[in-house]
């Protein structure tokens, strides 16, 4: 007997009454429509913590990124671009909406550097010119306006200054991030469909083999509600074990890529840390599954039933 | 709902069936049955017996024609009034359709949990009317443990236990014995007796003289005869023939 045929038998409890014990499932989860929603459960809880940390990431960086501009004093001569960068930090500094500017060091350029060019490039006579580099922020979003007045008042005392947002610069990444959002999405939709499919097949099923009895209920007076009612609630006990099961399986996993990035260390992967809104989210998905899982074979027995005199 | 004593609780009216595009297995049925009224039906094996009956308990909609079940319009009624009307049948199915899953005591108690009726009081009910067919040590036993008869009487137990306002029964003492067979026609005797009119399809003929009130209507290829009478309005009561 199918999985859906035992939950059906348990059903019939509301019109069979308790008395027979031989009726209640031997065990819930021996058959596969729970196993099927605990995958697609399991698969949707990973996709939407992907999701959902993306989306974290991508606000984090934002957030940090959203007032920062970089300049740089792209100048060959050392003495020249020392001078000139010293000039354009005392200027920032001074310019108003302006929170703070630091130059940065030349041993962290130098480290960013260094996979690349390998160490050491930026001293001595064959020091490589790499240009000096201010980090500032302002007290509000990067504008298009505020870059050109700050170009315009480093004009005067720092010519080789370029200015940028520090945003534009990771506008692709973002852009990256949100296509990644969308790709979460649709895996979710998908397998919300793919779950209702499942449910539907399987209480197709499990209409055809207990039609008979469903006759018989029928001509007793039975209503289409009576007997929707107890496929419901049997496809609904199977998606309690399933998503219960799946929820489980996609913790594990999000734990276990949890710990990993954790370990990374990044600013940006820590970003993407789950707020408790998210766990809110991810918490809910079983009940989500379970009412669709329900609704769906609700739906698909009224359908059917109406077929039927 | 309920039917005035006076009126007819089962009208049909030029009644044909046919399944597919095979030939009509019912063509012409006219026929009343009146409140409180014993009918026979019977026929031989193929008569049409068993489809007359599947129209009688709303199983089966006509391909023309009228019927009219406790004063409403049958056929047209909408599906989602079904379960009222079935709800005052009671069948007996010639396969007793009973439920695998359920033990006899659930299977009898189904028609009233459909109604629902409490646990608490169908408890007496159901358990009474299992010992009165005789199986009152066979109250949890499923139907594949039970005999064919012992299924019948199960069935039948079903039937009337909601004390319906419509009886119909299609063969129910084929798989008695003889003394089962009496007592199970004195239930529906006594059922006709508190106003429950009672159809029994059967081609025993012995079975037609154990209810003397009885009145009998012959399928004979999907046509229907009246030898007692019993379908015209008034009916005409007449002891079955010897």
């Amino acid at each position: 007997m199918s999985v859906l045929s035992e939950g059906l038998v348990r059903g019939w409890r509301s019109l069979s009454g308790s008395g027979d014990n031989e009726l209640v499932p031997q065990s819930r989860l021996s058959g596969p429509m729970p196993w099927v929603i605990a995958i697609m459960i399991a698969l949707t809880v990973i996709a939407a913590a992907a999701g959902l940390a993306l989306r974290n990431t991508a606000t984090a960086a934002r957030e940090d990124l959203s007032g920062g501009i970089t300049v740089q004093i792209v100048e060959a001569a050392p003495e020249m671009r020392e001078k000139q960068a010293a000039a354009a930090l005392e200027r920032l500094k001074a310019m108003p909406g302006i929170v703070s500017a630091e130059l940065v060091p030349s041993a962290d350029v130098d480290a960013l550097i260094e996979p690349w060019l390998g160490a050491g490039t930026l001293a001595g006579a064959d020091a490589i010119p790499v240009p000096a580099m201010i980090d500032a922020r302002l007290d509000g979003a990067v504008s298009a306006g505020r870059i050109a007045d700050i170009r315009s008042e480093l004009k005067g005392v720092a010519p080789a200054a370029r200015v940028d947002a520090q945003s534009s610069w990771l506008g692709p990444v973002f852009d990256a991030i949100q296509s990644l959002q969308w790709i979460a999405l649709a895996v979710i939709v998908l397998l919300a469909l793919s779950t209702a499919a499942a449910v539907l097949l399987a209480a197709r099923t499990a209409l055809g083999t207990n039609r008979g009895t469903i006759e018989v209920v029928h001509l007793l007076g039975g209503t289409d509600a009576q007997i929707a009612r107890i496929f419901q609630r049997s496809i609904g006990l199977d998606a309690v074990g399933g998503g219960a099961v799946g929820l489980g399986l996609g913790l594990v996993v999000i734990l276990f890529v949890g710990k990993r990035f954790a370990a990374l260390g990044a600013g940006v992967a820590m970003g993407g840390t789950l707020g408790w809104t998210d766990w809110l989210l991810i918490l809910a998905i079983p009940f989500v599954g379970v009412v669709l899982a329900m609704l769906t074979a609700r739906l698909t027995v009224l359908r059917a039933l109406r077929q039927m005199l | 709902m309920s039917t005035s004593p006076d009126a007819e609780i089962v009208q049909f009216d030029n009644v044909g069936l046919r399944y597919g595009t095979d030939r009509e297995v019912l063509s012409d049925v006219s026929f009343t049955l009146h409140p409180g009224s014993f009918y026979f039906l019977t026929g031989a094996s193929g008569a049409g017996k068993t489809s007359l009956l599947k129209l009688l308990y709303l199983a089966q909609r006509p391909s023309r024609g009228a019927i009219r079940l406790f004063g409403t319009d049958a056929i047209t009624l909408p599906r989602d009034r079904l379960p009222g009307f079935r709800r005052r049948l009671g069948v007996v199915f010639q396969d007793f359709r009973l439920v695998p899953h359920l033990s006899a005591f659930d299977n009898v108690a189904l028609p009233l949990r459909v109604a629902g009726v409490s646990e608490k009081d169908l408890a007496r009910p159901v358990a009474d009317m299992l010992e009165w067919v005789g199986l009152a040590e066979r109250l949890q036993a499923r139907p594949a443990t039970l005999s064919g008869g012992e299924q019948q009487r199960v069935a039948i137990a079903r039937a009337v236990i909601g004390r319906p306002d419509l009886l119909v029964a299609d063969e129910p003492t084929g798989n008695v014995d003889p003394e089962m067979a009496v007592k199970l026609l004195r239930l529906f005797e006594a059922l006709n007796r508190l106003g429950t009119t009672v159809v029994v399809a059967t081609h025993d003929v012995h079975l037609l003289k154990k209810v003397p009130e009885s009145l009998i209507m012959r399928l004979d290829r999907g046509r229907l005869s009246d030898p007692t009478g019993a379908l015209r309005y008034p009916p005409r009561r007449q002891a079955a023939p010897a």
